[in-house]
């Protein structure tokens, strides 16, 4: 890969255990994965199968047992490395963020962070006045209300914009939109692609859901039992649909169908992967047979 | 034939007490003049954005909350009467979003037999009720097992089996999906049906996702403290546009499919699962 902003090399971890060494459990074994400077990279698998304890090595949360973890060419586990600036530059947003609202303003909270990095006054302003409009919480309207007065959805947004005010190159974000209704999730959803597109932000995102993750990124890596089991493009790894059983997963519904749909002779193509592009080859399919059929009809009963 | 409802709703009203609300909040009734029977046998789903008071509804159904006016009868019995509150929650089981809320003990099969031990029922019977629920939910090969070792999904069915081993005539699931990965999900909803069919279980199923809910017999949906639609679920998934402006997820096939039928494609509106709808694209 021509730029990777984070590599892993033959990453392990094992959690330890003062009981024994009998209760130790290897959480990730042998990991190899290069994630590309301005992608927007999904971890999936099932509850346990290692995707927090891999994006902890991330920003140095945790550090492997054996093999490395490469941020920007660093060795985050090599002497001296400055982990404060580290996670300066990974952001991540835990799941359910808006626990951690905690100021008595917006403003107060988003400005936390960047308060902490020592920075000068108008500095900080300008970085937490620009965080609030990238999600969409626009200072005048919302820096001085109580962060706990906002609606679920935008208090997850605040959350996001205590970690956008830290100007990350890294955006890790586990399980981002989980508990929020339909509407909350479109919101955050057009924000995070604003935050990408504006600011060409690495984004790996921790999901359950399928098809949020088929709609975001451009790759995808599934993790089971700690392994790194299958890696490639939401459209290459969406039309195994029964690979993805075996690793406890499923594909999206629409993928799902149009595998369906594919086995019972209908031949779309493996390009066809949203909503759009399957209502349109499809409709495509009918006019064409819909054309087809009149013209052999008018063959058939010629001057009728 | 009229049969009375296992539960007749009688146009309730209820606010949450003020100490529990958000502060700032308006103190809105969470539901306002809400009537429903459910029937024996049947599979109800309640749907509704956060907040729209589903939870709120089915928490009136086994005495969990009473009205602040209006009455809930369950088999008949008012659940205001308080003496009879033990009795309504064994015939209306429930189950909620964190399994672990509702798992206490370190073995599975201690945990599936609290409920019949605190009851005072006999060694034998109640080793008898935990093999046949722990068997109907399908974990029966994890009974010796501490909970906590066992998955998400493992942890809701076993939650499902504590509540099943009061014979409940009606269970009700709230949001009981929302924390497990998307095949767990599938399974989960797989043995709310296979209860339902095969015990002759009523279900009521609450939830916010419209792929759940396809194939229960009926829904209502819940706006604001209020039913504001109810009918099959061919009925429901004929109006999307009605359904996104209730704030919920249209799925993905759902949608292609209305969309094909508006375009002219023979689609049949009954379909709504992922196999009907592959089944009417290459009819």
């Amino acid at each position: 890969m021509k730029d990777a902003i984070i590599i892993t090399q033959h990453l392990s971890h094992t959690y330890a255990s003062n009981m024994s060494n009998a209760l130790q459990k290897a959480a990730l074994v042998d990991v190899n994965l290069e994630i590309e400077r301005g992608s927007c990279v999904a971890i999936i698998g099932i509850t346990g199968s290692g995707k927090s304890t891999l994006v902890q090595h991330f920003n140095g949360l945790l550090r492997p047992t054996s093999g490395k973890v490469l941020v920007n060419s660093v060795d985050i586990n090599a002497k001296g490395v400055d982990l404060k600036r580290l996670r300066q530059r990974v952001g991540m947003l835990f799941q359910f963020p808006e626990a951690q609202l905690f100021e008595r303003t917006v403003f107060a909270d988003v400005a936390f962070g960047p308060q902490r990095m020592n920075l000068p006054r108008k500095e900080v302003r300008k970085r937490v006045t620009a965080a609030l409009d990238m999600v969409g919480l626009p200072h005048r309207e919302f820096g001085q209300r109580s962060p706990f007065e906002l609606s679920g959805g935008q208090m997850r947004r605040a959350a996001l914009a205590g970690v956008l005010a830290m100007s990350p190159s890294v955006l890790i974000l586990d399980e981002p939109t989980v508990g929020l209704d339909a509407d909350g999730r479109a919101e955050f959803y057009s924000y995070l692609r604003r935050i990408k597109a504006q600011q060409g932000v690495t984004i790996v995102l921790v999901s359950h859901d399928m098809a949020e993750v088929a709609m975001l990124a451009n790759q995808l890596f599934v993790l089971h039992d700690g392994h790194l089991v299958m890696q490639g493009t939401p459209q290459s790894i969406f039309t195994q649909g029964e690979i993805l059983h075996k690793w406890g997963l499923a594909a999206p519904p629409l993928s799902e169908l149009l595998r369906l749909v594919r086995e019972r002779g209908v031949p779309i193509p493996d390009t066809i992967f949203t909503l759009d592009e399957a209502f349109h080859w499809l409709k495509e399919k009918s006019t064409a047979e819909d054309r087809h059929q009149a013209l052999s009809l008018q063959e058939r009963q010629p001057g009728s | 034939m009229n049969t009375p409802a296992l539960i007749a709703i009688q146009s309730i009203t209820y606010a949450y007490p003020v100490h529990v609300q958000k502060r700032n909040t308006p103190s809105i009734p969470a539901l306002q003049n809400v009537s429903l029977q459910v029937q024996r046998g049947e599979y109800l789903a309640i749907l509704g954005h956060n907040g729209s008071g589903k939870s709120t509804l089915a928490r009136h159904c086994n005495a969990l909350l009473t009205p602040d006016s209006g009455r809930v009868l369950v088999a008949g019995i008012d659940t205001r009467d308080t003496e009879k509150q033990r009795t309504i929650r064994d015939m209306v089981g429930m189950i909620f979003q964190n399994p672990d809320n509702q798992i206490i003990a370190t073995v599975v099969e201690d945990d599936v037999a609290w409920a019949l031990a605190i009851r005072g029922l006999p060694a034998t019977l109640i080793t008898e009720r935990v093999e046949e629920v722990t068997e109907a939910v399908g974990i029966s090969h994890l009974r010796g097992k501490a909970p906590h070792r066992l998955s998400g999904g493992q942890r809701q069915r076993l939650a499902i089996a504590g509540v099943l081993a009061l014979r409940p005539q009606c269970i009700i699931a709230d949001e009981i999906t929302s924390q497990l990965d998307p095949l767990s999900r599938q399974e989960i909803v797989t043995l709310l049906h296979k209860l339902h069919s095969e015990y002759g279980l009523t279900i009521i199923h609450v939830t916010h996702l419209l792929e759940e809910v396809v194939q229960a017999q009926r829904i209502i949906i819940m706006e604001q403290g209020k039913i504001v639609t109810e009918g099959t679920p061919e009925e429901i998934f004929a109006n999307l546009d009605r359904l996104r402006q209730l704030k919920l997820l249209i799925p993905e096939p759902i949608e292609l499919a209305a969309r094909l039928r508006n375009a002219g494609l023979p689609i049949s509106q009954a379909a709504l699962t992922v196999e009907d709808i592959a089944r009417e694209i290459t009819r």
